[in-house]
């Protein structure tokens, strides 16, 4: 992980607007900043819609921002054309060419560099060799399976050597089982190569484990960035809290150093995370992760079981407390150790409750 | 995500898809070659006879159009004459009937096609375009040798003896029609069958399980969802058909004159280019308002739906 | 009670619909049967027959005129269907470019050969021709059918067009390609089976044409269709049996060839 390495990628303040059928606006990026490291890999999570592959897609040069800078290696791209960007993308729905060989797929970048043609063939045969598609090179496209024709792709895009690789959703299309082995493929090719890989998808999983840094999309805007643990462990809004893994939420009010939450009165300011509730006052969000929430059994508890039921190995348990319905998980509970309508304690222990924004 | 990359707007995702003016040579050549002549046709039309019938003279008259209505005696004195009209009439009528008749005979064989099982589809709709891809003067020709007094049908009539004297159906008005209906019927099979395709046989099924006879069902169910390719059916066959020269040529025999071989006289054995210009406005005129009244019953029955049934034959 | 009873298939079969679709299939195709076998008559009367006979074929073979017609024929079909489908090319690329307004005007211009009347559009070019001086004969002729060839060579292009998934454009800009090489390399290569298919189907309609040749067609510019209507008018021999049918045998090969292109799926 190279991550000191300087900047590869800088993007200041990137706006773009599309016209809706309607006649109207939507705002796609709303004054975007994000700084990615030379090495790196970094992944653009959100749900549909929110902006991120806009912004892949503005790096690539398929769209031009209406405002903001955008920076590679130091130099200003915003008004270099696609095709002289030293940028690569691997497309959502592959976007092969169905006349070529996939031979002739990979080189085609390299053609249009005008490269010698001894080399197309190295480089070929190298971008071949690393996603493992050596021997396939006189296939077409339509003859191979959808993860072949994945590596395709990334094997076109790499042979260029880009300075950064983009990837829009590249494992969507693929069944779960694929999509696991294609993950650890990306990395390993991205700690081979050292080219900066930059990822777009909207699942949670895929972001955690993949990304050195995370950076979370929400209508148009960056709302949160960090390594993936942090980002977890911190989220900084309640967007953020429930689109990464899951998270209770719950409304409270704050004043001072404490946050008073119905159904569970004052927190002590020992559950709370440190940072946050300084700057809160009035009425605040809390997340509380549902491994984090304990739950014993309690005839003066404050919840009622509503439902428990075993997922895997772990229990989980939905609580009613006053109007609200918590959310917990304990792993390596016995059977039968809570059921519905048991009276239960429910508690945040130190540390695991976050003040977020709304 | 891929919802929104497909319906956003892209500026430079237009690299290589080219640009508007790859069209224009196209467009130049079509103003001058289809523009061009009905531009001329219309000129002519108000332009006067030249001396010895080729070309006009530049002289500006609305003689061609005082032709259509009245003829003018050697004295000079206008008398009203429906002639011309009522050959113009006939030609609309021709048209309508070949078209009710391919449309009574479409039908039952483009809804047959599409509930056939979908390899065999292909292979019939094959064979129904075959005969529009074929010269329409042999397809003309053909009926020529079928019912002429010694043809297949009289031979076969004659030998069961139910007629002695063979029948006279070549130079009749029969004859045209049968060669109309014959050259046009492909052209309202296909866009029939292009409607009939995309319908959703199980909603027939969902009718019959509610009770619906077989006649509910193709005149409430199947009939309202074949109408867009029955509007553009009449409207390949209808128009083109007003303008048609061969059929009456050579199975009318000069007695069922259609509107095409007045004209194609004038601009021939008449020498008349004016009058003919004239008549072919005339003939525009009539295919314009047949266009409106389809616009206008397309925008009511299918909201404007006909694209794909237009284009259906190719 | 529910009248649906028995299997699916024979509920969709509405009564009669097959039989009548037997008989307008042999409508369409035993007219053209006669054709083809009144041409091997030995008699000289069409429809008596006396006996099978190849000579007509031999006749019609030698027949100076038909072999000039013929020619005529080709040289126009040629050059038509390689103008038709050059601007058929450029025009399905141009329309998607275009802004709505032009591409409704373009629309109607490359359809209106279809809708108007023929002999409306034949004596318009035959008058357009006589003011501007174009002599009439084969170039004249081969001008007015690539009019009408553009719609039959634009269709299939621009169905293969428009099948072309948007992010194989981007793909290859991204890759490093502007919009020649995009053309060159990408389009015109996806868009092969489409231009081939549009040539084939240009090239029987103005093979098979005969109003606008007629019209046109002045000293020496005799097409093979309007040699045939010239015979039909003299004398009705199997002579014009054979023609029709050596006619008949092009336009059938064309359009198979066509058809066989556009269904394979090569990609």
């Amino acid at each position: 992980m190279a991550a000191t390495a300087g900047s590869a990628l800088r993007i200041r303040a990137v706006s773009k607007t599309f016209p809706t059928p309607e006649g109207g606006e939507v705002l796609a990026l709303d004054a975007v900043s994000l700084e990615v490291a030379d090495g790196s890999f970094t992944v653009l999570l959100g749900p549909s819609g929110c902006g991120k592959t806009t912004l892949l897609r503005c790096i690539a040069g398929l769209e031009s921002p209406d405002s903001g800078e955008i920076e590679l290696k130091g130099v200003r791209i915003d008004d270099v054309p696609v095709w002289k960007r030293r940028v690569n993308t691997v497309f959502q729905s592959y976007a092969l060419f169905p006349h070529m060989t996939v031979a002739h797929n990979v080189a085609f970048g390299l053609q249009m560099d005008k490269l010698p043609k001894a080399e197309i063939a190295r480089k070929v045969d190298a971008a071949l060799e690393m996603v493992r598609l050596s021997g396939l090179g006189a296939r077409r496209p339509s003859q191979l399976s959808g993860g072949q024709q994945q590596r395709v792709a990334l094997a076109r895009a790499l042979a260029k050597e880009p300075e950064v690789l983009l990837l829009d959703e590249p494992l969507s299309a693929l069944d779960l089982k694929l999509r696991r082995g294609m993950q650890t493929e990306l990395k390993r090719l991205q700690r081979e190569t050292s080219i900066t890989f930059m990822l777009v998808t909207h699942d949670q999983d895929e972001a955690m484990s993949m990304g050195d840094q995370v950076a979370v999309f929400d209508s148009g805007r960056i709302v949160q960035v960090g390594p993936p643990r942090d980002v977890y462990l911190a989220p900084r809004t309640r967007f953020v809290a429930d689109f990464i893994g899951e998270a209770n939420i719950l409304q409270g009010t704050a004043s001072a150093q404490t946050i008073t939450v119905p159904g569970f009165g004052v927190l002590s300011t020992d559950a709370l995370a440190t940072d946050g509730v300084a700057a809160a006052d009035g009425q605040v969000f809390i997340a509380v992760r549902p491994e984090s929430v304990t739950i014993l059994p309690a005839a003066d508890g404050n919840g009622t079981v509503v439902d428990a039921t075993f997922v895997g190995g772990d229990l989980h348990i939905d609580v009613k407390v006053g109007d609200v319905v918590i959310s917990a998980r304990q792993a390596g509970a016995a059977p039968g150790a809570l059921s519905a309508g048991d009276t239960v304690r429910v508690a945040f222990p130190s540390g695991s409750v976050r003040v977020v924004e709304a | 995500m891929a919802s929104t990359t497909a319906t956003q707007p892209r500026k430079h995702g237009r690299a290589g898809q080219g640009s508007w003016w790859a069209g224009l040579p196209g467009i130049l050549f079509l103003i001058a070659l289809v523009l061009g002549p009905l531009i001329i046709i219309v000129i002519y039309s108000f332009l006067s006879r030249a001396k010895l019938g080729v070309g006009v003279k530049w002289i500006f008259t609305t003689q061609p159009y005082v032709e259509l209505f009245y003829s003018e005696s050697l004295s000079g004195e206008r008398t009203f004459d429906p002639t011309y009209l009522q050959i113009l009439f006939n030609s609309a009528l021709y048209s309508l009937v070949t078209a009710v008749v391919c449309l009574v005979l479409s039908i039952p064989i483009a809804i047959w096609i599409a509930t056939r099982p979908p390899q065999w589809r292909t292979a019939l709709v094959f064979l129904v375009t075959i005969p529009f891809w074929t010269s329409l003067l042999i397809r003309t020709y053909a009926w020529i040798i079928i019912l002429n007094d010694n043809g297949p049908i009289n031979a076969a009539l004659e030998w069961t003896r139910l007629i002695s004297e063979p029948i006279a159906m070549l130079y009749t008005p029969f004859a045209t029609s049968v060669g109309l209906v014959y050259a046009f019927l492909p052209f309202m099979i296909l866009p029939i069958y292009a409607s009939a395709e995309r319908f959703d046989f199980r909603l027939a099924e969902a009718a019959y399980d509610l009770g619906a006879t077989r006649l509910t069902v193709l005149r409430r169910i199947v009939l309202p969802a074949v109408r867009p390719g029955v509007i553009a059916g009449m409207i390949l066959v209808f128009i083109p058909a007003l303008g048609s020269y061969l059929a009456p040529e050579l199975l009318g025999g000069g007695k069922t004159s259609m509107i095409a071989n007045v004209i194609a006289a004038q601009f021939g054995a008449s020498r008349n280019w004016p009058f003919g210009a004239a008549l072919s406005v005339m003939v525009l005129v009539i295919t314009m308002l047949a266009l409106v009244v389809f616009a206008v019953v397309n925008r009511r029955a299918t909201k404007g739906g006909t694209r794909q049934e237009l284009e259906s034959f190719l | 009670m529910s009248r649906a009873r028995g299997t699916g298939e024979s509920l969709k079969n509405f009564p009669f619909f097959g039989v009548i679709s037997i008989i307008v299939f042999a409508f369409l195709y035993v007219p053209l049967v006669f054709v083809v076998g009144y041409s091997f008559n030995a008699n000289r009367v069409v429809t008596v027959w006396k006996g099978f006979t190849f000579d007509w074929y031999a006749e019609v073979l030698t027949n100076n005129d038909i072999q000039r017609a013929l020619m005529n024929s080709l040289r126009v079909a040629v050059v038509a269907t390689m103008m038709s489908v050059l601007l058929a090319t450029g025009l399905a690329v141009g329309l998607i470019r275009m802004v709505r307004a032009g591409r409704t005007f373009a629309w109607s211009l490359i359809m209106a050969p279809l809708i108007i009347p023929e002999i409306v559009f034949a004596i318009g070019t035959l008058a357009l021709f006589v003011q501007i001086r174009v002599p009439l004969g084969v170039e004249a002729i081969t001008l007015a059918h690539v009019a009408f060839c553009i719609p039959f060579a634009l269709l299939p292009i621009r169905a293969r067009l428009r099948s072309i998934d948007l992010s194989i454009y981007e793909a290859a800009a991204d890759l490093g390609a502007n919009e020649w090489p995009i053309f060159r390399r990408i389009t015109l290569p996806l868009l092969m089976p489409g231009i081939v298919a549009g040539a084939l189907l240009a090239f029987i309609i103005s093979l098979d044409d005969f109003l606008v040749s007629y019209f046109l067609a002045g000293p020496g510019g005799t097409t093979l269709p309007v040699y045939i209507f010239s015979m039909i008018r003299n004398a009705i021999t199997p002579g014009v049996n054979a023609v029709s049918t050596l006619l008949l045998l092009i336009s059938l090969l064309i359009v198979t060839g066509s058809y066989l292109i556009t269904r394979r799926r090569r990609y």
